[in-house]
């Protein structure tokens, strides 16, 4: 692992990497390859499990997990929370799916050198708004993902492929949603 | 029929628990490859420059729609059993929207948030903090009964394209491969549009 301490940690990685960086980090799969890799393990569990993978899901686990020792009533009285009630939050297909993610990418970004402390934004925003774009950014897509009952993973990625109709109503919203934005908000970015 | 294997009984909920596990190994592990622990690689979707969010996305459908499809076939895979999420046709507009507007904003998804997180990305630790909150709001404001009634409205139950259009399944599928590479010609081409611009 890789952990810069100078203030050069806050830079982003660049995607085009610089000659020093190209050294360090290994380039990113060939896109149709990695798809085909992306589907063969959504295939997987289709095969195996009879469900399609997921994210959001495990996120609003945690939440009423939360909610739920905090002010159990509270959380009952709540739709949303209450469905995810009927058990322990946590014992759940999702969020073990989950920390299979965070396994899966960490060994991954670590053959490839790509793992490292930094900030991804483009080269005239600062950290400070990144980071408050992040999140904000995270909030609204759990608000979308609940609307939708399921994000790109549970709804484009495991719907679309099952060919379910909302499933391909919401892709092509999500598409059009994030391009009439992108130009307001280049200078995060650009 | 033996699959979906879960469904037929063949292990039980501990297992497949160790599954989840096991198959979100391979699904961060592809994520990671193919650079969305990055969400500047991400977001040069939106800007027409690195078209790979697309790429891979249509990538993965089309591979395990037919390897599904074919299974199916074979009378090896009985897509009846596999879940399929109800279709509430303007919420998940609306949701798409407002998820859409979040993936610019945020520059990740809730998957690829976990890519990053694993790879170091400060913000995507703030993405996945704003996840919660979001979560936290939305099981607040569904309280609401006008929200409440949105989310239920315009309801169609758990249908597919073909059912709804009443066509055959194999021709949406066919239908669904030719736009895929129909798609994957024209951003090449878009891709190298931006790169002429790019070095002008």
């Amino acid at each position: 692992m890789t952990t810069k301490t100078s203030a050069a940690a806050w830079e982003p990685v660049p995607v085009k990497a610089e000659p020093a960086e190209r050294e360090l980090a290994a380039p990113y799969m060939n896109p149709y390859l990695a798809g085909v890799g992306l589907g063969l393990v959504l295939l997987a569990a289709f095969v195996v499990m009879g469900r399609g993978l997921g994210a959001s899901g495990a996120f609003n686990r945690l939440v009423v997990f939360v909610l739920g020792g905090l002010a159990p009533e509270h959380a009952k009285a709540s739709p949303f929370f209450a469905s995810y009630l009927d058990g322990p939050p946590l014992k759940d297909w999702l969020v073990f799916e989950v920390l299979g993610v965070l396994a899966g990418a960490f060994i991954s970004g670590l053959l490839a050198r790509r793992v490292m402390v930094t900030v991804e934004k483009g080269p005239h925003a600062s950290v400070g708004l990144r980071l408050a774009m992040a999140f904000a950014g995270g909030l609204l897509m759990a608000i979308g993902a609940a609307l939708a009952r399921g994000c790109t993973s549970g709804q484009a990625l495991s719907g679309g492929a099952l060919l379910n109709l909302g499933s391909w109503a919401f892709m092509l919203s999500v598409f059009a949603g994030a391009y009439a934005l992108a130009y307001f908000v280049r200078r995060e970015w650009r | 029929m033996i699959a979906p294997l879960f469904r037929y009984g063949l292990f039980g909920d501990e297992t497949s628990l160790i599954v989840a596990f096991l198959i979100g190994i391979g699904f961060g592990f592809f994520l990671e490859r193919a650079g969305f622990g990055s969400a500047r690689k991400l977001v040069a979707q939106f800007y027409l420059t690195d078209l790979a969010v697309f790429k891979v996305m249509f990538t993965a459908i089309v591979t395990a729609m037919l390897g599904a499809t074919y299974l199916a076939w074979m009378g090896l895979l009985d897509l009846s059993l596999v879940n399929l999420v109800p279709t509430y046709v303007v919420p998940q507009i609306a949701g798409g929207l407002v998820l859409g507007f979040g993936f610019v904003i945020g520059g990740y998804c809730p998957g690829t948030s976990m890519a990053a997180v694993a790879t170091g990305r400060i913000d995507g630790v703030f993405f996945g903090l704003g996840l919660l909150a979001g979560s936290f709001v939305f099981g607040e404001v569904i309280r609401l009964p006008a929200v409440a009634s949105f989310f239920t409205s315009t309801e169609l139950g758990e249908t597919t394209i073909p059912t709804y259009v009443n066509l055959p399944y194999g021709l949406v599928v066919f239908a669904v491969v030719l736009m895929a590479l129909g798609g994957f010609w024209a951003a090449g081409l878009l891709e190298r549009k931006a790169a002429a611009c790019a070095t002008r």
